[in-house]
């Protein structure tokens, strides 16, 4: 009998000491990983940003530019005359940025030769998905100032 | 258990793990009364552990630079999960750390137990203190808050007013002329690089010499007929883990119900506040400086006396056990303790006059009071006590 409960409270103490152990590891080991998970960072959201004149040397020129949208690279291309289009310039396969080619009138990323059409539809190469489109305003611009171009969230 | 023992087998074939173990049950610690002086090294090297751990989680968010410091801290106690925890047990930490270190260092002093074969000990025992005033020095800036921007101004500038080197050691320290963004990048690479690297060779070599010698017996203890001693492990081990756990417990509840304050950004054109004040540990050197007046003798700042003094004191202390030798002829030396407790009184009454407080004189008397009360422990036999 005497046996029997010495046995029974040197488990209890075993299985007391066991569990402490256990939950002064679990608070300190969950503190840590909760910690090492970087916190969300609420951006500013942006949906409308003004990317410029249309008479913008980089449009005219090599026929895009790439926009700040809040922390995303947006492409604006000049299609043709008066004719402007935007999309996330950030390429689906691996996060490279794309470029507009002019002579092929293809959005193309440098990386690993993915290729897009104007509608931002993959077309060639890697990229599983077609790019995000944004909607694009012109403007008048005021005071004899040239047209704006205006990209907007959709 | 099968799967263990196997892993324990396959390690055993390959590792000294029976050596080990045999080593390992050869180390004993003594007994008598003083005994539980013996736990202060071990609860240094708790707190600087959790330094290490804590350290290396605040450096994930921590950006070294006068434009970003401030705000990632702020970042890091108001939005990081536990980061206001982590932090604060960071700054806690470090203070019990200097304290026990502090306390490890007088108990060592007055049980004389820098005696031979133990001087390498004592000296590397020393330069590790120096090391963790260095941390703590550098630590105190990267806040990037006025308190500690102008502290900083405050302890720089003493070192410059050391004769002749003092132009020279400002810049080194400052990394320039003033106290500026450079100077907080300075310390940081102080502060996480070049300090712990190191402290990690020191307290290497400290805790070999701890091994090579063992621990000492006071000399009074050892002319007592019938020396006892206890196993390292597991019974000094569990006494020591005890400790550990009350420190994390104590740390927790400090850092919980006192979380360390960030105050404002520096601001190197705002004039300085009132209580400017360093660390605790320097403050009974600040205080002192406030005693000197203003002037100078044969081409030396008054200012520089009492500096260069405790740098004389700080060399003096490293070379106790070769000073003392006394002690080693007739096992005592009570010039030595009665300098200890002077040196000891006047850090106290100072630390004491600097903050207008009480509280660092109760501090020691409860730290007495907790070694007595355990004392009571080993005295009791402890033999039967540990199993």
């Amino acid at each position: 009998m005497v046996e029997h409960d010495e046995t029974t409270r040197r488990r209890f103490l075993t299985w007391f000491l066991g569990t402490s152990i256990g939950a002064l590891v679990a608070s300190v080991v969950y503190p840590v990983v909760a910690f090492l998970q970087p916190p969300e960072v609420p951006e500013a959201t942006t949906n409308q940003v003004d990317a410029g004149a249309t008479n913008d040397p980089d449009l005219l020129e090599r026929g895009f530019k790439i926009v700040r949208f809040g922390n995303e690279p947006v492409i604006v291309v000049r299609a043709g005359e008066g004719d402007f289009r935007a999309f996330a310039a950030t390429c689906t396969h691996l996060d490279c940025i794309v470029e507009f080619r002019s002579a092929e009138r293809l959005l193309w990323c440098n990386c690993h030769n993915g290729r897009f059409d104007l509608q931002g539809r993959n077309v060639g190469g890697p990229p599983p998905r077609p790019l995000a489109p944004y909607a694009v305003h012109v403007v008048p611009g005021e005071r004899g100032a040239p047209d704006k171009v205006i990209v907007e969230r959709i | 258990m099968a799967i263990g023992s196997r892993i324990g087998s396959w390690l055993g074939d390959r590792l000294p793990l029976a050596e080990i173990r045999a080593l390992a049950a050869k180390k004993t610690v003594p007994i008598h009364r003083l005994s539980p002086f013996y736990l202060f090294g071990g609860m240094t090297l708790f707190f600087f552990l959790v330094q290490v751990l804590t350290g290396i989680l605040l450096m994930l968010y921590y950006r070294p630079s006068a434009e970003e410091a401030f705000e990632s801290v702020e970042f890091l106690m108001t939005t990081v999960r536990f980061g206001w925890l982590v932090r604060s047990m960071h700054s806690w930490s470090a203070n019990l750390m200097v304290y026990f270190a502090f306390a490890h260092l007088a108990s060592v002093f007055f049980l004389k137990a820098y005696r031979p074969p133990r001087e390498l000990t004592w000296v590397s025992g020393c330069v590790l203190l120096f090391l963790s005033l260095a941390f703590g020095f550098s630590g105190y800036l990267l806040p990037w808050n006025q308190l500690a921007f102008f502290a900083t101004k405050v302890g720089t500038d003493i070192a410059g007013s050391v004769p002749w080197v003092g132009e020279t050691l400002l810049h080194f320290l400052r990394g320039g002329e003033r106290v500026s963004g450079g100077t907080l990048s300075r310390f940081y690479g102080w502060h996480v690089a070049i300090l712990p690297a190191l402290t990690a060779l020191l307290l290497g070599a400290h805790l070999l010499f701890v091994q090579l010698y063992g621990m000492s017996v006071p000399p009074k203890k050892e002319r007592e007929p019938g020396g006892r001693s206890m196993p390292f492990f597991p019974h000094f081990a569990l006494r020591e883990l005890f400790g550990w756990t009350l420190g994390l417990a104590v740390l927790a509840a400090l850092a919980a119900l006192f979380p360390w304050e960030l105050g404002e950004k520096a601001d190197p054109f705002a004039p300085a506040f009132k209580d400017i004040r360093p660390e605790w540990y320097f403050m009974f050197m600040f205080e002192t400086l406030k005693f000197v007046p203003g002037g100078e003798i044969a081409g030396i700042e008054y200012e520089a006396i009492p500096i260069l003094g405790f740098g004389l004191a700080g060399l003096l202390l490293v070379l106790v056990p070769f000073l003392d030798r006394r002690v080693v002829r007739d096992g005592r030396s009570p010039g030595f303790t009665l300098l200890g407790a002077l040196a000891l009184v006047y850090i106290i009454g100072m630390t004491a006059w600097g903050y207008r407080s009480l509280v660092p004189v109760l501090v020691v008397l409860a730290t007495a009071v907790v070694v007595w009360v355990l004392s009571l422990g080993s005295a009791s036999g402890s033999g039967g006590g540990a199993g």
